[in-house]
């Protein structure tokens, strides 16, 4: 027997089984919220606990993990966090995208193109769609439960009346499967086509909201809209500063007091890799 | 005296549960899993399951050949998961091919549907017998399985637990060492 007092990525082991058994219900049942024990997690704070929860119960030995806030691997949250799991489990890390077999996100997905045996880890403040149209948890529970999801379309369609179109920029709810509503967490709706028929795995951890929900790959994950308004993600009419694309997702900074705005990468991989030709560094 | 479970317990369950994440994400992907070494006549790969995913929190139901005093015994070591004599009641189901209890399994309720059984049903073998043809979430287009020892009543019950989306059960084929997922969301044909 090996010595049990030992704790292999922070969790003991009866909380990771509880959390991949809402893992596997939720990948049978895509973008359903599925309920579960949240515990405490060290180190989280502006951060939240859902993704470290998931993260510690899927994570290996032989996993190589990228940490992500907001789409840049050297904030001190996406550092911190590196640090803890190479510390509870001897993982590598990387900021390669295309190097990593476990990527935690705050709030992005990577513009490099996931592959097959990636998984994407999100950390979900709140994983209720309809939470701001209605806030009792019985009755949106049962809204799901019926498929009832004419409020949302109400409240899309008031945002056109009022703006001439869909201003929801953040957390831009979408279909999965054709049955689900589901939070795509605070990624911007840019990234949402991402998601459509992936190919990696993608698991949702709402730690305080003790919800775990799963995209599994090849799923449909559909923006909401309407017919005479497509989907149309929003994005700075720019080219990144530092590498001069104009696909990526751009962060608006002020660069002096005058109001001086530039505009940059936020996926800071994805930016060094063009600034250096996709050479190795 | 009493066989083991997995030989480094804390990484072969992470080792298991990865191949059925991989298996249950990509539905018709063949996945093996960590050898360990129960009672005959309990399969390797239902054991790794046990061993991964179930505790006092999960009651199981086992066909009549797994319910022996030997694999009672060891269930009770390794996992404490209460034991019931009603499918309806289990959480997870472990059945031969010929007798698996397909319509007694729990499939959820409409507001809870992660509250269904999973059903781990032995079959002979993934790489000959009768060609299945998979599609749904996790596969790109479609995909075809072979599956030796699928029961006949198989596939009748797939498209009546179909109908039941997201409410249904969830399948695990076994054979000795490896497993396959067939979610509910699988569509499954004869080809
Ligand atoms: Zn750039």
């Amino acid at each position: 027997m090996n010595n049990t007092s030992y704790t292999f990525a922070y969790l003991d082991e009866q909380t990771k089984r509880e959390i991949r058994r809402a893992l596997l219900k939720g990948l049978a049942i895509p973008g359903h919220q599925v309920p579960f024990a949240s515990r405490e997690m060290p180190l989280a704070r502006g951060w939240g606990t859902g993704g470290m929860q998931v993260t510690a119960a899927v994570i290996g030995r032989n996993d190589v993990l990228k940490v992500i806030d907001q789409g840049a691997d050297d904030t001190t949250n996406a550092v911190s966090i590196r640090q803890f799991f190479s510390r509870v489990a001897g993982v590598r890390t990387t900021t390669r995208t295309e190097e990593a077999t476990l990527i935690q996100t705050r709030h992005r997905i990577p513009e490099t193109p996931l592959r097959p045996g990636q998984i994407m880890v999100y950390q979900v403040p709140q994983p209720e769609p309809l939470w701001r149209l209605e806030p009792s948890r019985a009755e949106t529970r049962r809204l799901h439960a019926l498929a009832e999801y004419g409020l949302m379309h109400v409240k899309l369609y008031e945002d056109i009346a009022q703006h001439g179109r869909i201003t929801l920029a953040y957390d831009y709810p979408v279909l999965v499967h054709g049955r689900y509503v589901m939070a795509p967490s605070p990624i911007p709706a840019f990234d949402n086509p991402k998601l459509h028929r992936s190919p990696a795995i993608h698991l949702f951890g709402a730690g305080r909201e003790k919800r775990i929900y799963a995209v599994p790959p090849y799923t449909d994950v559909i923006s909401l809209a309407f017919e005479d308004h497509p989907f149309r993600p929003w994005k700075a009419e720019a080219a990144c500063a530092l590498c001069g694309s104009t696909e990526s997702y751009l962060d608006e900074i002020l660069i002096d007091d005058r109001g001086t705005r530039r505009y940059i990468c936020s996926d800071t991989d994805w930016c060094e890799r063009r600034r250096t030709g996709g050479k190795t560094a | 005296m009493l066989t083991s479970g997995f030989a480094d317990p804390i990484h072969d369950a992470q080792a298991a549960f990865r191949a059925l994440l991989e298996a249950m994400a990509r539905p018709g992907t063949i996945v093996s899993l960590p050898p360990c070494d129960p009672p005959p006549p309990l399969p390797q790969a239902a054991a790794a399951i046990l061993l991964t995913l179930c505790d006092r929190d999960t009651p199981l139901w086992l066909d009549g050949p797994f319910a022996t005093r030997a694999v009672g015994e060891w269930l009770r070591f390794h996992t404490a998961s209460p034991l019931v004599s009603n499918p309806a009641d289990a959480s997870f189901a472990f059945a031969c091919a010929d007798s698996a209890p397909f319509d007694a399994l729990a499939p959820g309720t409409d507001e809870a549907p992660e509250r269904s059984a999973t059903l781990v049903l032995l079959v002979e073998g993934f790489r000959s017998g009768r060609p299945l043809r998979l599609a749904g979430p996790g596969i790109e287009s479609e995909t075809v399985l072979s599956v030796d020892g699928v029961p006949n009543a198989f596939l009748g019950w797939r498209a009546r637990n179909l109908a039941l989306y997201p409410r249904g059960v969830d399948v695990l084929l076994i054979t000795r060492t490896e497993a396959i997922a067939l979610p509910r969301t699988t569509v499954v044909q004869e080809v």
